[in-house]
């Protein structure tokens, strides 16, 4: 293990120790060194992922993307952050002062939250919760209040019917997301987020230890991540936002800087949501193998984290948006029935005995649930190439 | 199987970034200001007034009939014709446009102007960037500005040209051997004692 890996651990208990001791007395500096990182690293990342977002994005339909300001757009997200702050902060006369001005700074503030628990690095975690999990979804329910505080107090319908879409599509998919984590939990017996990640440590050899690389695991990560980007609101399941049809949802009477806020709040909770998934399924800060654990812990977390959003980047590239009928269906008639199979297929890798066994029950258990599913919810449909009568 | 779509998707976006980096059909924007897509031969955007030789106003083909005047849809043409005459290419005197003053900002490219013209005098230019910062002043474009030579419609439209050249030259030839025509009748006339011959030259066209 490097010195590098340590390095922002030893920094803090360096400044703690400034001072004769009397920071070190106070639990406020302690937390506020924690804390202030995350509130300078997120928004940074937050940055990076709009450019990284609009080259992909530009890359995948035949385009450069922005390449104007600064060598290869790089100063991009400054000039939109600009933009933002110097624009006009219109107010709509109907709307509800009040309401309209805490749904988005409550947004940010779920966001900030939720990374008290996630654990960036080896002993890099702002708060250990012995219920890390827990705490992370209860707090990150309180985003679906604040999206519905929008789109009331905006007075206008276009809002309401983005912030009714996002209420019903974020606790549709809560019920999946949260079972498929579930059988981390049952697997590593803990809700802290910290001892999930030590449960995956690299054991000495070329063995993969993290979760995914297991029956229960790959499909929970899946299950995860279609979940976590319908409660990031990602495309494909944009609907409250849904630009082509009601403009912008929940966030159409928002300008300037507090239209921002909502672009911060999104990504960050989509970064937090990454962070989990990294987390629970990825092996969190662990290298893969005990030899690569020369790169530092935080490095490997930043690497994975980034490679789980390029995966988002590329399913928004390549997906269309949802009807609301699709989403709902998906929801109910596949992701949930499919997450309590993934528990049951957790616990028989618990019970049963033998790996290949295992292996082969459990991998059959997945597959053959996810292909009856699937047939179930194309109900015999023939998906073929759109004839049109009259147009052409 | 359920999800077969979307893997058949992603396949092909990530095709497309990465071909981006290797292919230019995967790329497929043209950086305007800096480049600029060539235009197929038959591009037109503005009508120009086209000369002979190197004078832009003794070659100046237009002869004031103002038939593109009445013709243009938009009304976007305006011409004054002169009140002296100018030798034109076959040595004939004709009229020429005083004024002749066509609006950018009301000119729909129909080409009809060029469609309508009998003397091969107003054509298409390729130039489609006319952005000015003087909405009255700089849009309404005068003769001189409009005046560009022979070799410019040759480089624009090379089959265009060529045809509209061997009309010309057919034109020319015809005057060329009419005149040499009346030369001869009239030698013939001055040898043989006959009535007065060839009437004196009325205008044609």
């Amino acid at each position: 293990m490097s010195g590098l890996d340590q390095i922002f651990v030893q920094l803090k208990h360096w400044l703690l120790a400034q001072g004769d001791g009397i920071l070190s007395e106070s639990a406020i500096v302690s937390l506020l060194l924690s804390i202030v990182p995350v509130l300078v690293i997120f928004p940074t990342l937050f940055a990076v992922m709009t450019w990284m977002e609009r080259k992909g994005l530009g890359r995948m339909q035949n385009r450069y993307g922005p390449n104007r300001v600064g060598p290869f757009g790089w100063l991009q997200p400054a000039a939109d952050g600009i933009k933002a702050l110097i624009k006009e902060d219109i107010v709509p006369r109907a709307a509800d002062r009040v309401g309209h001005l805490l749904a988005p700074v409550l947004l940010v503030m779920v966001a900030f939250t939720v990374y008290a628990v996630l654990p960036f690095g080896r002993n890099m975690v702002v708060v250990d919760l012995d219920s890390g999990l827990l705490f992370f979804f209860a707090v990150g329910a309180v985003a679906e209040l604040a999206v519905f505080m929008a789109g009331w107090s905006s007075r206008n319908k276009y809002a309401l019917l983005g912030a009714m879409r996002a209420v019903a599509q974020m606790i549709s998919y809560e019920i999946p997301l949260v079972l498929a984590t579930l059988p981390v939990v049952m697997i590593t017996g803990t809700l802290s987020l910290p001892q999930m990640v030590l449960a995956q440590s690299p054991t000495p050899g070329w063995s993969l230890d993290w979760f995914v690389f297991t029956p229960w695991g790959a499909a929970g990560f899946v299950l995860f991540l279609i979940a976590a980007s319908a409660e990031a609101n990602r495309c494909p399941f944009d609907l409250p936002e849904g630009e082509s049809e009601i403009i912008a949802g929940y966030f159409i009477e928002y300008s300037g800087f507090k239209f921002a806020l909502f672009f911060l709040a999104e990504y960050l909770s989509l970064f937090a949501i990454s962070g989990l998934g990294v987390t629970l399924f990825l092996g969190g800060w662990n290298a893969p193998y005990v030899t690569w654990e020369f790169i530092p812990s935080w490095l490997w977390f930043f690497l994975k984290l980034i490679a789980v959003l390029a995966l988002f980047i590329w399913t928004r590239g390549t997906l269309p948006r949802l009807r609301q009928d699709q989403l709902m269906n998906f929801a109910w008639k596949f992701m949930l029935p499919m997450a309590l199979i993934n528990i049951v297929t957790a616990a028989l890798w618990h019970w049963v005995s033998g790996a290949f066994t295992r292996w082969l029950v459990c991998s059959a258990l997945v597959l053959g649930s996810y292909w009856l599913l699937g047939r179930g919810l194309m109900q015999g449909r023939q998906l073929s190439k759109r004839t049109y009568r009259f147009a052409e | 199987m359920l999800g077969e779509g979307i893997i058949k998707g992603m396949v092909e976006t990530a095709r497309n970034f990465l071909g981006s980096y290797v292919r230019d059909d995967r790329l497929t924007t043209v950086e305007y200001p800096e480049e600029r897509a060539p235009q197929i031969e038959n591009a037109r955007q503005f009508p120009f007034l086209v000369y002979d030789g190197d004078d832009w106003h003794e070659g100046m083909r237009c002869v004031a009939c103002q038939i593109c005047e009445k013709e243009c849809p938009p009304k976007c043409i305006y011409i004054v014709k002169s009140k002296d005459k100018k030798p034109d290419y076959k040595g004939q005197a004709q009229f020429y446009p005083a004024v002749f003053d066509i609006d950018v900002s009301v000119c729909m490219s129909c080409q009809i102007c060029v469609e309508v013209c009998p003397f091969e005098a107003i054509k298409m230019d390729t130039d489609y960037e006319w952005s000015a910062t003087d909405r009255f002043g700089k849009l309404l474009v005068h003769k001189q500005q409009l005046a560009r030579p022979n070799s410019h419609y040759q480089k624009l439209h090379p089959t265009d040209a060529a045809v509209s050249d061997a009309a010309l030259a057919r034109e020319l030839a015809k005057a060329q051997a009419k005149a040499k025509a009346a030369v001869e009748a009239k030698a013939a006339a001055e040898s043989k004692p006959c009535p007065p011959a060839v009437s004196p030259p009325t205008k044609t066209d």
